[in-house]
């Protein structure tokens, strides 16, 4: 059977400052065991506006306007440069502003849930008129908007969730249930977030890749959130929900859950999906967590520097039939941390580098890019979590010098070589492996690399129903049709086989 | 007598560093006591 490939890609980021504040559990943690804090105080001091934002260059990366290799050119910190001229739209996506996204959550919202005032409903529906990927049909399920009076009530008496926009209010999402507290204002805001953004990275999915969304066959949605209700707590399925709203007609789908390592585990079932023959077109597709707005924003803000998780992430990846052309996903090539690997560092990384490079008799250094846990620097080092990608590239050196793939003096040039710098927002299973994925399209296109592995990893034991963490790697390559020959077999091997056959018949007649 | 003898100890490991139960795999060969261990993730 034929290897499935890797067709294209769609991400985008959304500003959402206000959700800092009022969703992030940073800040609601912070709101509830210390009220009068200085922090609150001072966050909203440090939130950036929209154009820093778009400016900023790792989300310029993240959409696809630079190369992962070329925010070297900028020293860190990020925060204080800008990309001249920058765009919200890029090759690969957008950078979505708050007022859109909120009238966005109401347009994929089929309960009638989120209530956006009169005004602010007429402000968004001029702006995302002018959107290129909203449809009219779309725009018109922001309908006309509800008096300012009704949403406070339903605030103030129903529990609904405020929703902001430059610290005023202007609408909120009603609870879905009176006693349910799966389906509290809470949770569906948060979900209603995820399922928003989700759509808008496939929405870029469709429109980069000139994709016929009727030809999708099955979507995997891979977020870090639940949806359900009481009787059946994380029941789903965001991706049946999020494919209707683009409208993929022909396809149904499910939801994989691996905190941040979920999307590389989708990304291998769509791969076995395809490489079966059971589907043809499968996108894995994610939407953003609200939860980690503001993550660090106590590091950032005692550091007087911006707040700079203040962006919803989401990608989409279409997964196909062999074309002859888009890189391979090789999925005898996958690695994983398996219950009983251990958790040494030297234990996880044999099981998610070398032994799927063993598997295909390569060296560490045969993979010209290696995709980890890539997290932006600038979020996580004044945080004191260090440089994440830098880490995982140095114990795979550490590991190439073991096995005389590397020499020691090596392993400082490794992570320039064979890595890149950390450039997407600590969203859990957004920086998780796949935002490369966009990028190395582009650079197997041009020949720059041959191999990539898309590394995902995940804190299982933050739901504390094991203490084991997650991880999982799957090799992606140049396509130049290999596994095609192990698909057929040749006239040659059937006249051997019948020979075969027939000499062992032959040979039972004269027993 | 080691470092860790008689010593009570509390381990908070990184996921993407080192992990909580490889710390205790190194304490059990001296004289610590490992009274709460656990992995954090801190991205």
């Amino acid at each position: 059977m034929s290897y499935a490939v890797v067709k294209g890609a769609g991400y985008v980021l959304v500003h959402t400052p206000d959700m800092i504040f009022h969703n992030g559990t940073t800040q609601t943690t912070e709101r509830y065991s210390n009220p009068e804090s200085e922090y609150l105080k001072k966050l909203p001091e440090h939130f950036r506006s929209y154009e820093e934002v778009v400016s900023y260059p790792p989300n310029q990366t993240y959409i696809g306007t630079i190369k992962p290799e070329d925010l070297r050119k900028y020293d860190m910190p990020w925060y204080d440069k800008k990309v001249e001229g920058a765009d919200r739209y890029g090759k690969l996506g957008e950078i979505m502003p708050q007022e859109e996204f909120l009238g966005l959550m109401k347009i994929v919202d089929v309960f009638d849930l989120v209530k956006l005032e009169k005004d602010f409903t007429k402000e968004v529906k001029t702006k995302l008129g002018n959107h290129p990927l909203m449809t009219e049909e779309l725009v018109a399920k922001l309908k006309e908007g509800d008096e300012i009076a009704a949403i406070e009530k339903a605030i103030k008496e129903q529990h609904a969730e405020a929703l902001y926009h430059h610290n005023k209010l202007v609408g909120c999402v009603k609870r879905a249930h009176e006693i349910d507290p799966n389906l509290n204002a809470h949770i569906i805001h948060e979900n209603l977030i995820a399922k928003a953004s989700g759509v808008l990275s496939f929405l870029h999915l469709i429109d980069k890749n000139k994709l016929d969304v009727k030809d999708v066959d099955y979507v995997i949605e891979c977020s870090e959130e639940a949806c359900g209700d009481m009787n059946q707590r994380g029941g789903g399925n965001f991706a049946k929900a999020i494919a209707e709203m683009v409208g993929a007609v022909n396809a149904t789908g499910s939801d994989t859950r691996g905190f941040c390592a979920a999307p590389v585990h989708a990304l291998i079932q769509a791969s076995a999906l395809v490489q079966s023959g059971t589907f043809e077109n499968v996108v894995v597709v994610a939407g953003g967590a609200v939860a980690k707005l503001g993550m660090n924003g106590k590091d950032h803000v005692k550091k007087d520097m911006p707040v700079l998780e203040d962006v919803l992430g989401g990608f989409a990846v279409l997964i196909s039939k062999n074309d002859g052309v888009s890189p391979v996903l090789r999925t005898d090539l996958v690695g994983r941390h398996k219950v009983g690997t251990g958790s040494s560092p030297q234990a996880v990384i044999t099981a998610l580098i070398t032994e799927p490079l063993d598997k295909g008799g390569l060296k560490i250094t045969d993979i010209n890019k290696y995709s980890v846990e890539m997290q932006n620097p600038d979020v996580t080092k004044p945080a004191g979590a260090g440089d994440v990608p830098e880490a995982n590239y140095k114990m795979i050196a550490a590991l190439g010098v073991k096995r005389n793939e590397l020499e020691r003096t090596e392993v400082a040039a490794f992570a320039e070589k064979h890595g890149m710098p950390g450039w997407a927002p600590t969203q859990g299973h957004i920086p998780s492996g796949v935002p490369y994925l966009g990028h190395a399209l582009e650079a197997f296109k041009t020949g720059e690399i041959q191999r990539a592995m898309i590394v995902g990893k995940g804190s299982l034991f933050l739901a504390r129903m094991t203490n084991q963490f997650d991880g999982i790697s799957i090799v992606l390559e140049n396509n130049s049709g290999q596994g095609a020959k192990e698909a057929s077999v040749s006239e040659e091997e059937v006249r051997t086989m019948i020979a075969e056959a027939m000499r062992n018949f032959a040979s039972h007649l004269s027993k | 007598m080691s470092l860790f003898d008689g010593k009570k100890v509390i381990i908070i490991g990184d996921r993407d560093g080192i992990p909580g139960p490889a710390i205790e795999e190194c304490l059990k060969t001296t004289g610590a006591e490992v009274v709460f261990s656990a992995t954090e993730c801190f991205v």
